[in-house]
């Protein structure tokens, strides 16, 4: 058994050491570039005149590819599906979980009152000010769904509604996929932000569609973490 | 000295995966992933870092006229940030399948599973 042991780790360590050497070849012949490349100049040149966002990476996510957007937001929504599904085979009977723990203590439970409303303001705050600081849907989102964790944590038996957390995600997904068919009637394309004016550069109200359809992202990536959570918090062993 | 971050990255990868193949309890071949996966991001990301700029952020010390000659390449922080995020969904679904799995074996143990073994 002993050598058998020996014999895979050998096997690993020599893959991971031929791994090693293709890694070291690129990086010992890696340089920097010097100036930006024809994509990248691009975006740096035309962001603020087209999409009047200040945070580039927010521009390119948001508008200039938007659609892998949707696509990234499909592909977590169906992550949510599976671990619903895969976990609710073995769901706890309504009221079977988490009554075997003691109740939380007074200091837990207002702790928790105290710092959940700070927790989801933080959150609509980078999702909205994703068009002008780092942060945005995806990022206000976690945070959202951080609070719901916090939650759970503090009291174990807590079950949030699983209608309103599947409304609140259907809604804000289908407001998204609404704004990109307005941008196709509207300006030029499909997600194009330029359906509401663009406004001030470097004002929260600006980048026309952009604060909108973050702060729907957020919310939609909020009600998919969030349903992640209550599925694993709802099998049988929690 | 901007060599270091993409360095760290590519050892974090060698580490995850040596972790994920020499672990035989599931939750920790998953860390290994996380690993492997967190050190592909830091790749990608000093890829696009470019010596003496500064963010791919157009606020006051990033004139919007000279942005193209002061900013990195926002173009990996982009993908990385997709990235981030389907590594989250791939990390919830590797954890629900070793929940089902340990309520169906009552293990997490690799060793185990024998129906794929060959």
């Amino acid at each position: 058994m002993s050598n058998r042991f020996s014999i895979r780790h050998a096997a690993v360590l020599g893959l991971l050491a031929l791994l090693g050497l293709a890694f070291w070849t690129l990086l010992a012949g890696y340089v920097p570039d010097t100036e930006l490349n024809r994509t990248a100049a691009y975006y740096a040149e035309n962001t603020a005149r087209e999409t009047g966002a200040q945070n580039i990476v927010t521009a390119i996510i948001v508008t200039y590819r938007g659609l892998d957007t949707l696509g990234e937001v499909t592909v977590l929504f169906l992550t949510a599906a599976i671990v619903a599904l895969v976990l609710g085979q073995s769901k706890a009977p309504r009221g079977g979980t988490g009554s075997g723990f003691l109740p939380s203590g007074e200091l837990l439970a207002t702790g928790t009152r105290m710092l959940l409303p700070i927790i989801l303001l933080f959150g609509a705050y980078v999702a909205v000010n994703g068009h002008l600081t780092p942060g945005g849907g995806f990022q206000g989102g976690a945070i959202l769904a951080s609070g719901m964790l916090l939650l759970l944590l503090a009291d174990p038996a807590r079950r949030f509604s699983h209608r309103i957390i599947a409304r609140v995600e259907s809604v804000s997904g289908l407001a998204y996929v609404a704004i990109g068919v307005l941008g196709v009637a509207l300006a030029g394309g499909f997600l194009d932000n330029r359906i509401l004016p663009l406004g001030q550069f470097g004002a929260l109200l600006s980048a026309g569609a952009i604060p909108l359809i973050y702060a729907l992202v957020g919310l939609k990536v909020g009600a998919e973490f969030s349903s992640m959570l209550e599925s694993l918090e709802e099998t049988e062993d929690s | 000295m901007h060599l270091v971050a993409m360095a760290a990255g590519f050892a974090l990868i060698l580490l995850g995966l040596y972790g994920a193949l020499t672990h035989r309890n599931i939750l920790r071949m998953i860390v290994g992933f996380t690993l492997a996966n967190t050190g592909v991001h830091v790749v990608l990301v000093s890829v696009g870092y470019m010596p003496g700029r500064a963010a791919p952020i157009l606020d006051g010390a990033v004139p919007v006229g000279e942005a193209a000659a002061r900013i990195i390449d926002p173009v990996p922080q982009a993908l990385v940030l997709t990235a981030i995020v389907i590594g989250l969904g791939i990390t919830a679904l590797m954890l629900a399948y070793a929940y089902r799995l340990f309520r169906a074996r009552g293990s997490l143990d690799i060793a185990d599973y024998t129906e794929l073994k060959w």
